[in-house]
């Protein structure tokens, strides 16, 4: 047999931590904030019919153990609630944005495990043992994150609605370390859209993170 | 989104038993298979996530073939140095799909089992036979600009959209499924079937079967190959059309070939009459022409996109310039 290279999640925190995250969360003895959260999403008034089909099959509960900002939490949600909206519902993390909820603009951009993810297709219950970082969580205290830093100082954005999945996505993109010229950010940056088009600036900002 | 249970399965038994009943599915990556619970499309009651199983490896086997598990992510299969030197049509394949979140978040088994882009099967208020079989192809006379053209039916005429399958057509891949009765293998070509009269049955596994495993077996002069894509926008979008090829030329003689196109078939399309058309002719324009049109041979355009037909060759030719350019 020849080389082999395991790319589970286990495997790439045991080299970041030098414990598994597993192992991580058993020493915790999985501390941390428990919600208890309402069984149902609310629908929208008026889909009548949507809401007989539900009556009829009731919400299954899912229980989930996660890290979010550096803290671990214990969430007991309806299975089908999205880590997007687990976010911004039910933890008041609204700084991730919902724009399509469907994986194509990119504005609710987290990192999980260090990697950059939408959020909208992440079901919370598959982010058992997952470390979340979202746009609340890169600052330290007072001192902002230097993508932050530099999205403020080369303009990186008009209306801000992209802004924290572009700028969880750039330090994604930073870490992977894959762009070096301006036409590799941007394609690397390309599942990131911007209705107002702050591109440009948003490429000098990734720049100057990635020379300082 | 209709109410589910959600199993975490935590090994290969597990996950095979949990998804053995009927609307159960497995969830990898999530990123179809949410995308289409949150429209109805898909609706299982019962849904096993898969993500803690060991299935995260790459291996490279000694004749220099390679083992994928059906867990690797898109982003890792992409930038593997393995598979970036020996079967670089993938690398790009995988590459020029999706963007870079949704490509760590895709796993290889859920992109070889994501569904069409159809609009009208993405549409409940639309008749689809794919999703709701005998309802009618409100396709074949709608607007039909992305569709297939080739292995189309009268019943469906939906592309198939994943990149990486048109090189892993290419490659000859090997897919490795396990289920309660044990493992058994199905080659590439025979995974997806063509719609014909039943649309909806898209692939040969059986209920509650997990794909373990891609194999591709070694194929030395795919170190020279490449996957060009062509689409409406310069990023994060499905192919208009795509071709993905790799060639041995000596002496400016043709001497192994091969050939898939993508964005043009009802399944990753290989083209066997291209490939044998190239092999043993000279590395020339008109070689490649002439393997372009019969790759394009049967194929039957629609009212909006017979565009496609010149743009798929196109496309190929383009692609065999690039590989034949390639030292
Ligand atoms: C906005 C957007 C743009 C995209 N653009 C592109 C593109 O340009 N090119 C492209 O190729 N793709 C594109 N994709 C599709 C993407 O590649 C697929 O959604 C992805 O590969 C699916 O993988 P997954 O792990 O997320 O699968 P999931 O969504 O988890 O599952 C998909 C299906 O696979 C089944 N499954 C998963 N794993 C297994 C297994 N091991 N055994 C058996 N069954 C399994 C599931 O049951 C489900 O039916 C795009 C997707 C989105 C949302
Ligand atoms: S082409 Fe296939 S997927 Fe599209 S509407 Fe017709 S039957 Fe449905
Ligand atoms: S809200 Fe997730 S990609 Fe648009
Ligand atoms: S700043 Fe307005 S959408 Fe990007």
């Amino acid at each position: 047999m020849g080389d082999m290279t395991d790319y589970s999640p286990d495997e790439s925190n045991k080299s970041k931590l030098g414990t598994t995250r597993r192992g991580f969360l058993s020493q915790l003895g999985v501390a941390g904030a428990s919600l208890t959260l309402a069984p149902l999403l609310v629908r929208a008034a008026g889909d009548s019919q949507k809401g007989e089909d539900i009556a009829a099959a009731p919400a299954e509960i899912t229980s989930v153990s996660l890290t979010i900002n550096g803290k671990t939490q214990v969430l007991n949600l309806d299975s089908r609630v999205t880590l997007l909206d687990a976010l911004r519902e039910k933890l008041g993390l609204t700084g991730t944005k919902k724009g399509c909820d469907h994986g194509q603009c990119g504005a609710c951009t987290v990192l999980a495990d260090g990697r950059r993810i939408n959020s909208c297709l992440t079901l919370a219950g598959m982010c058992e043992g997952a470390e979340i970082v979202t746009i609340e969580g890169l600052a330290k205290g007072e001192q902002l994150h230097p993508m932050q830093e530099a999205f403020l100082k080369h303009d990186g954005f008009q209306c801000g609605y992209c802004t924290p999945g572009q700028i969880c996505s750039a330090v994604g993109l930073v870490k992977e370390g894959h762009a070096k010229t301006d036409a590799e950010i941007k394609e690397l940056m390309s599942g990131n859209i911007c209705r107002c088009g702050a591109y440009q600036n948003i490429v000098a900002a990734i720049k100057e993170v990635q020379n300082a | 989104m209709e109410p589910f249970k959600l199993i975490r399965a935590q090994d290969n038994l597990q996950a095979i038993h949990s998804a053995g009943i009927k609307q159960s599915k497995f969830i990898a990556g999530g990123t179809n298979m949410l995308d289409l619970m949150k429209l109805n499309i898909e609706t299982p009651r019962q849904v096993v996530d898969i993500n803690k199983l060991s299935l995260y490896k790459i291996e490279e086997m000694p004749d220099e073939g390679v083992r994928i598990g059906a867990l690797v992510k898109n982003s890792d299969l992409s930038y593997n140095p393995f598979i970036k030197t020996h079967f670089p049509m993938l690398s790009e394949a995988l590459l020029s799909g999706a963007s870079p979140q949704l490509r760590n978040m895709a796993s290889t088994g859920g992109n070889l089992m994501q569904r069409t882009r159809c609009p009208y099967f993405y549409n409940t208020d639309f008749a689809c036979n794919k999703r709701l079989p005998g309802s009618g192809c409100a396709a074949i006379n709608g607007y039909n600009r992305m569709n297939a053209v080739l292995g189309t039916s009268d019943q469906c005429i939906a592309t198939h959209p994943s990149d990486m399958c048109v090189a892993l057509a290419a490659l000859g891949a090997i897919i490795y499924v396990q289920g309660a009765k044990g493992i058994r293998t199905i080659p590439f070509a025979d995974f997806h079937l063509l719609p014909a009269q039943t649309p909806h049955l898209e692939h040969n596994l059986r209920q509650g079967e997990l794909i373990t495993h891609i194999e591709i077996p070694a194929l030395p002069f795919a170190a020279k190959s490449h996957y060009l894509k062509v689409r409406d926008r310069a990023s994060y979008e499905f192919a208009l059309t795509s071709a993905a090829v790799a060639l041995d030329v000596q002496n400016g003689i043709i001497r192994q070939a091969r050939i898939a196109l993508g964005g043009v078939g009802t399944k990753p399309w290989r083209s066997l009459d291209a490939e044998k058309a190239l092999i043993g002719a000279s590395a020339t324009e008109s070689t490649y022409k002439r393997a372009a049109d019969l790759a394009l041979a049967t194929a039957n355009p629609y009212k909006d996109n017979a565009f496609k037909v010149e743009l798929a060759k196109r496309t190929l030719v383009r692609a065999l310039k690039t590989v034949e350019g390639l030292s």
